[in-house]
């Protein structure tokens, strides 16, 4: 299939979308579902998968934060690295007030922008 | 949220799910849509399949392979392995938001229906409320949300196409920014057990040394392997201090 017939309204496009889209997101969260039905949250086996989803979006963020696309990737990798770090701590501090970090962490970044320009 | 008396109708809660979309979380994911919006514009995918793959995939790294591979012309199998690929770790965030929102009566239909609208941000919000909501309210205030917004952010694309070719810079910038803190902030506010911390500290270390290592597959491997050394380091503390700690 080349791209211009891809972007036929026909049906192939919609098929393409529904198998290389729906079916092989869904076919995970089925999966979820069937054994996430088999286990409560307190077993041994739920502390597993409970630190692997984890990990997994923790990783996601670091990939935001590290190599992100668009308009953050003009912006100095470090000044990325330090308004999150220190939207965190300001986090913490507020004893998990999560609007504090989410602005400490914006005000940090547009700041430094504004200072290094 | 305030904790409510638990003989509410699963109406209500799901109204109260779906009131979330004035939140700080349904904000910043609009905010990302907007983002892919302009991004798949520009692709010239056409609307009417960029609405669609929005309500039928539901998950928005998988819908930027997708469409990076129609404009590519990439084969069907060779679309469906990337996509499925990045889609794999949806499957233990649904495995562990199960137990959380069923009650013992749930029919399985219902939650393999329901868990199509799992994507992270309803993940993440989804766990960090649950634990204020009485048993019986828990499946339909998931519901309410989650569905609420995936409806609405397949409004959002339909009505936005085109109209935000382009986002200033700064406001892109802060949008895009707003994610990475929103998910590091609300996890770790909404962590039970400990090792929690520990696997998205690992995550966080892990995912860049294996964006190196295993160029393509880094969140899975960094996820996987940062899981099982938060898991073992979980056990250990556990042992070090006693079962009774935990």
């Amino acid at each position: 299939m080349s791209p211009d017939s891809l972007f036929d309204n026909g049906y192939w496009t919609y098929l393409y979308i529904l198998i290389a889209g729906w079916l092989v997101t869904d076919v995970w969260r089925w999966l979820g579902v069937l054994i996430g039905n088999r286990l409560s949250n307190d077993s041994e086996v739920m502390y597993l998968v409970r630190s692997i989803a984890t990990a997994l979006v923790a990783a996601v963020i670091a990939q935001m934060i590290l190599y992100p696309s668009g308009a953050l990737s003009t912006t100095p990798v470090w000044l990325r690295i330090g308004a999150c770090a220190i939207g965190f701590s300001a986090f913490l501090l507020s004893r998990q007030q999560m609007i504090v970090g989410i602005v400490v962490a914006e005000v940090v970044l547009f700041g430094g922008l504004f200072a290094i320009s | 949220m305030k904790r409510v008396n638990g003989d509410n109708s699963s109406l209500q809660w799901f109204l109260k799910g779906a009131a979330g979309i004035i939140s700080i979380p349904a904000f910043i994911l609009m905010g990302a849509f907007v983002g892919f919006c302009s991004f798949s514009y520009e692709t010239g995918v056409p609307m009417i399949q960029v609405a669609f793959m929005t309500g039928m995939m539901w998950a928005l790294p998988g819908q930027l392979i997708l469409i990076g591979a129609m404009i590519a012309g990439a084969s069907l199998p060779a679309a469906a392995i990337a996509v499925g690929l990045s889609s794999m770790r949806l499957m233990p965030m649904v495995t562990v938001l199960i137990p959380e929102i069923r009650s013992k009566s749930t029919p399985t239909w219902k939650l393999l229906f329901l868990s199509h609208f799992i994507a992270v941000t309803t993940w993440v919000y989804t766990m960090q409320h649950v634990r204020d909501i009485p048993k019986n309210g828990r499946l339909p205030f998931f519901a309410g949300f989650a569905i609420t917004m995936t409806c609405a952010n397949v409004v959002l694309v339909a009505v936005l196409y085109g109209v935000i070719d382009r986002l200033p810079e700064m406001v892109a910038g802060a949008l895009f920014f707003l994610t990475p803190i929103y998910f590091i902030t609300s996890i770790w506010a909404s962590a039970r057990t400990p090792e929690v911390y520990f696997a998205m500290v690992a995550g966080l270390i892990l995912g860049p040394i294996f964006h190196y290592l295993t160029p393509g597959y880094s969140i899975l491997v960094a996820g996987i392997a940062g899981g099982i050394i938060a898991f073992a380091l979980e056990r250990s503390f556990r042992k070090f201090w006693g079962a009774d700690e935990s």
